[in-house]
């Protein structure tokens, strides 16, 4: 068959034979230890992370790099600090514009002024 | 007496052998005589869409719906209604006209092959078997998104082809 | 007839058509759900489905989700997400924490818990390194985001889980370099098996995963046979290069909810393990408190909608928004199509062990 491979070139599906092509969604910008990474309106960090190409979201206190697991909310092996408050699951947590998301050792620490209720 | 070699729980698809004893293996006769389905379903579920989706009644399935599916070959017009319309994706019609032999099968990968593409055809076990041409691709919107490739293939290989390789090279 | 609404926790498939039923009759019904978006796991699924057309066999899942939401829209159901249900208590008080921020009591004439199930996870050296997950995050993140876990993936376990996720990664646009089956023959229907073997993927029978390694991912898989007491053969390791796994070793039914709520539990290994009790028609031993979907056993879509269903048909009666009459004839017709998603090799097991389910109920 001749053509260019299947959408490898990125972690995206751009295109799916079932799912056809990817809606249009704005880019979000949001920062990954101060780092801007381009996120899709609508989508969970996790996901913006996985297509950015970032493969471990955290350590554990032993040093145990961790990414996720379940990837519905039940496991909380993808948590994250997200604007300032540590312990919040990437996977179901949605992008928003200018959102800080950082690495944690263990339990991390919240950051001073941080909001509760994440 | 032979055992058949059985294969489809070990190594996930059936042997020749048990397609032959759940009737699902048209003969190289059948073949060259006309179109034929080839339902490769040798495991009762509950599932009957192929029953449904065929226009002429060729197909049954009847009662309880994990009868396997029974083949009418004359009622049969190879109309391909039912290679879509199968949530197995088990369906496929082949035939043999001299040295060429055609199938016509269910595609749920991109990319999408197009006439005039140069393909290798494979086995029930991903082997390639030898090279095809693909010269139809049918994704009509009843399909529901499973299209219906047609690809033609030396005629030796009829009863082992599938299907064509998937993905990059 | 009741003031109080009946509250349906989990707008999955069975909660979903739980609550369209109950609406239909006139019911006052609360739908809920912790996720921002319904529909559950039944999205996720874009094979068509088996059954017959009452089962809407031969449609993609998630049409078939589609279709359940528009009618619980047209319907007017009360739908809240992002609203968690921490606790029930005897006077069938539910405590829902929406948007974890607002905390409220919910008086309930009747509960129908459909809160579904959680994978299950298998430990072995490497476990915890990023890459190593289980098959429905993977399915989540290929077709509800769009975005590749990985690009060579492992599988563990070849139940349907495992096989329609591999077919679905590949879909997606990655390389599934084998099935390993700790079994010695393969879990999930030929048909599902046969894709991925005309795709080329290797099944690997009698075999499991020694260890993952990498740095600080996964980067390979140590494979390793099995003898007839699953214990490891000597000289048999393989190693496969590969970035991700998915653990696809089933599901077991969430039943805190129902624990909470007072339910009787057994044991059920066909059907995931410890589920509450229920007779047949979806009532738990609690009278008020029914359980339906993958909370009542890990079976499929098509069975948790139609528990769902005979759920909702029977709250309503009891409530005296059905008459005897429609109740009993609602009530076996899906039974009915039930029991024809029960059948042959597959669904024979369930179907007895479902049939223990009840005996069981009936005999307390």
């Amino acid at each position: 068959m001749n053509g260019d491979g299947m959408l490898k070139t990125s972690n995206r599906v751009a295109d799916h034979a079932v799912l056809g092509a990817a809606p249009e969604a704005a880019d979000v910008e949001i920062f990954l230890d101060g780092q801007p990474i381009t996120a899709k309106e609508g989508e969970p960090v996790m996901s913006a992370l996985v297509a950015a190409g970032v493969t471990v979201f955290r350590h554990t206190a032993k040093g145990s790099p961790r990414r996720m697991f379940c990837g519905i909310g039940r496991c909380t092996d993808c948590v994250m600090k997200v604007d300032g408050v540590p312990g919040v699951r990437t996977c179901v947590t949605r992008v928003a514009p200018g959102m800080r998301v950082e690495r944690q050792d263990g339990k991390g620490n919240w950051s001073e002024g941080a909001e509760d209720g994440r | 007496m032979n055992v058949p070699e059985r294969t489809l729980k070990t190594k996930g698809a059936p042997s020749l052998g048990e397609l032959e004893a759940a009737g699902m293996l048209p003969g190289l006769e059948d073949l060259k005589a006309r179109a034929c389905l080839c339902i490769e379903c040798v495991e009762e579920i509950p599932c009957n869409p192929c029953e449904t989706s065929c226009p002429r009644g060729a197909i049954r399935v009847g009662s309880p719906i994990t009868n396997l599916p029974a083949l009418d070959r004359d009622k049969c017009t190879a109309c391909g209604l039912c290679i879509p319309a199968c949530p197995g994706i088990a369906i496929t019609i082949k035939r043999v006209e001299g040295e060429k032999a055609t199938i016509r099968f269910p595609w749920e990968y991109l990319p999408r092959p197009e006439a005039g593409d140069e393909v290798r055809m494979v086995d029930r076990l991903g082997r390639v078997v030898c090279p095809g041409r693909v010269t139809g691709v049918n994704e009509a919107a009843r399909n529901d998104r499973t299209a219906v490739v047609t690809a033609e293939f030396a005629s030796e290989h009829v009863l082992s082809v599938v299907s064509m390789q998937r993905g990059p090279r | 007839m009741a003031d109080k609404p009946v509250v349906v926790v989990g707008a999955g498939p069975a909660g979903l058509c739980a609550a369209i039923e109950l609406k239909k009759a006139g019911a006052p019904v609360v739908l809920l759900d912790e996720n921002d978006k319904p529909g559950g796991q039944l999205f996720k699924q874009i094979h068509k489905f088996f059954g017959s057309r009452e089962h809407k066999a031969g449609t993609r899942g998630f049409d078939i989700g589609t279709g359940l939401l528009d009618e619980s829209l047209r319907l007017g159901i009360d739908v809240r997400l992002k609203t968690e249900v921490v606790g029930v208590d005897p006077g069938l008080r539910v405590w829902a924490v929406e948007d974890r921020g607002r905390s409220y009591l919910l008086e309930a004439s009747r509960l129908v818990i459909a809160t579904g199930a959680t994978e299950n996870a298998l430990s072995f050296p490497g476990w915890t390194l990023p890459g190593v997950m289980t098959a429905g995050c993977a399915q989540t993140l290929v077709n509800v985001y769009r975005v590749l876990p990985g690009k060579r993936v492992l599988i563990i376990g070849s139940g349907n889980v495992g096989v329609i996720v591999g077919y679905q990664l590949m879909q997606a646009g990655a390389e599934v370099v084998g099935v390993v089956e700790a079994a010695p023959t393969l879990g999930g229907y030929g048909v599902h098996t046969a894709k991925l073997a005309r795709a080329g993927v290797p099944f690997h029978v009698r075999t499991t995963v020694a260890r993952a390694e990498g740095g600080e991912s996964l980067e390979r898989a140590t494979i390793v046979g099995l003898d007839d007491s699953f214990k490891p053969l000597p000289g048999t390791e393989r190693t496969l290069e590969v970035d991700t796994i998915c653990l696809a070793v089933g599901l077991t039914p969430s039943v805190e909810l129902p624990s909470l709520a007072g339910c009787a539990t057994t044991y059920v290994p066909e059907l995931g393990g410890r589920m509450p009790l229920h007779d047949e028609y979806m009532r738990s031993s609690v009278e008020e408190v029914y359980v339906v979907g993958d909370t009542a056993g890990v079976e499929e879509a098509s069975t948790a909608m139609e528990e769902g269903r005979l759920a909702g048909i029977h709250a309503a009666w009891s409530l005296g928004y059905l008459d005897d009459a429609a109740m009993e004839a609602g009530a076996a017709e899906t039974r009915r199509r039930l029991d024809a998603l029960r059948q042959g090799v597959f669904g024979k097991k369930r179907f007895d062990a479902k049939s223990r389910v009840l005996e069981e109920s009936h005999n307390r």
